[in-house]
């Protein structure tokens, strides 16, 4: 089937879409935007999280249909040019970053909370971020990045 | 496969009955847990993300009807207040990111024994609003919806359009066991309602029977011990048997989340926790709240 969606600002006409694929398939696969991570296909880990209508969700558990019509931004739609995000700035210069598979669903994840919550008590950013999982258990630096991102964005 | 959306809830009645082998498709946060991992091959996926009005709740004549496509995100904003033990469920759902998809239509529709918004629904006398293109609107009560593990009283040509509930009438409460606050199915857990006005109290036990169970045994015994005109304390025998009744209500089996006999303890330790937050905060007295 046809899929018509918007990412990351850009409206998007996907062709040959199998009904029963996800929204992750579609942007790592067939939109080659691989920033999107496929760790779990479950909704345990979070790495897939993505924006869709503005509502971070883990793209694996949306169907490519439900897609149809709708506005998607992933971790590659967060920078403007060569400027990085605030929250990706923090994760590189707190050393938020292992093995970085976690990192893209952490990110977006971050993103969302210090939108809707500027300056985040710890135990929102761990509630924010209890469906993200990092394997490698670098918990502590990714605290320390969203308290830094936080405080970036309040004075950007 | 095909890939059914509609738009307008008549829409979603006649591809239901046009296909009896589709499978319904709301928050998708278990629907495609089964496509990903091929335990499922539907001959369609019928998408209900779209359909008009289901995304929207109302009150009216002192009842709340909740379209079955409001996520849990919003049940907590916007109903919190309303249907505590509800929120308190849908707080321990996932993740943030499930909680924004998933569904207590969805929830239903899976009917799993462990599903988070059952207990809930049990103890708060909810119904189940289905309807068909044949034979229209059908209103389930809760305790006749489940009827086996993962089955419904849902017929093939139905869907799930709301649930009605009274809003909270008094203290409600909901507890569940896991092995972590997040991203976990419930060991098993547990809603209590209280309803003063009428002396009534209201049960549901999730993850210990093949279906959500209501504990009907120890509604009558509490209501009947209850001091609800003198607000008087709690007394430690009769939570004790309020735990002991719920625990005896309780199938549950040994399977990989825990065993039967550490879930029938764990139903009766839920039963008088929740039941002393809930006297709690009817009779004013000071002690730990859940949060």
């Amino acid at each position: 089937m046809r899929v018509n969606l918007t990412v990351n600002g850009s409206p998007a006409t996907v062709d040959d879409v199998w009904e029963g694929e996800s929204l992750l398939y579609v942007l790592r696969e067939r939109m080659g935007l691989p920033g999107s991570k496929n760790a779990c296909e479950q909704g345990e880990c979070g790495s897939c999280t993505v924006y869709l209508d503005g509502v971070p969700a883990c793209a694996c558990l949306v169907a490519a249909g439900q897609a149809e019509g709708r506005e998607v931004r992933t971790v590659e739609g967060l920078a403007e040019g060569d400027r990085l995000d605030a929250v990706q700035e923090a994760f590189v210069e707190a050393g938020a970053v292992q093995c970085g598979f976690c990192t893209p669903g952490l990110v977006v994840q971050s993103h969302d909370l210090i939108e809707r919550v500027p300056d985040p008590s710890d135990a929102e950013i761990r509630e924010a971020l209890a469906g993200n999982l990092c394997r490698c258990t670098g918990y502590e630096k990714i605290m320390d990045a969203v308290r830094l991102a936080a405080r970036r964005k309040a004075t950007r | 496969m095909e890939f059914l959306r509609p738009t307008t809830w008549a829409d979603a009645l006649d591809a239901r009955a046009g296909h009896p082998d589709a499978l319904p498709i709301q928050g998708g946060t278990d629907v495609m847990v089964e496509l990903n991992f091929d335990v499922r091959r539907p001959a369609a996926l019928l998408d209900l993300g779209r359909v008009a009005g289901l995304t929207r709740w109302e009150e009216s004549d002192g009842r709340l009807r909740v379209g079955a496509g409001v996520p849990y995100a919003r049940l907590i904003t916007e109903l919190g207040d309303r249907l505590p033990g509800l929120a308190q469920a849908s707080r321990t759902v996932g993740s943030p990111q499930i909680r924004n998809r998933g569904t207590v239509g969805g929830n239903l529709g899976a009917a799993s024994p462990a599903g988070d918004a059952h207990p809930p629904l049990l103890a708060g006398g909810a119904e189940i609003e289905v309807e068909s293109a044949a034979r229209g609107v059908r209103m389930i009560p809760a305790a006749e919806f489940y009827t086996g593990v993962k089955r419904s009283a849902l017929e093939p040509d139905e869907l799930i359009r709301a649930f009605w509930t009274d809003p909270a009438p008094g203290p409600q409460y909901f507890s569940k066991i896991g092995t972590r606050n997040a991203m976990v199915i419930a060991v098993c857990s547990f809603a209590l309602a209280l309803d003063p006005g009428n002396a009534r109290v209201g049960t549901g036990i999730g993850s210990a029977g093949p279906t959500p169970l209501r504990a009907d045994e120890a509604e009558d015994y509490l209501a009947a011990e209850l001091d609800w005109a003198g607000r008087g304390p709690l007394p430690d025998a009769v939570a004790r048997r309020f735990g002991e009744l719920v625990a005896g209500a309780a199938r549950p089996i040994d399977d990989v989340r825990g065993t039967a006999a550490y879930r029938r303890h764990a139903v009766a330790v839920l039963a008088r926790r929740t039941l002393t937050w809930a006297w709690n905060d009817y009779t004013g007295a000071a002690g730990r709240r859940a949060s």
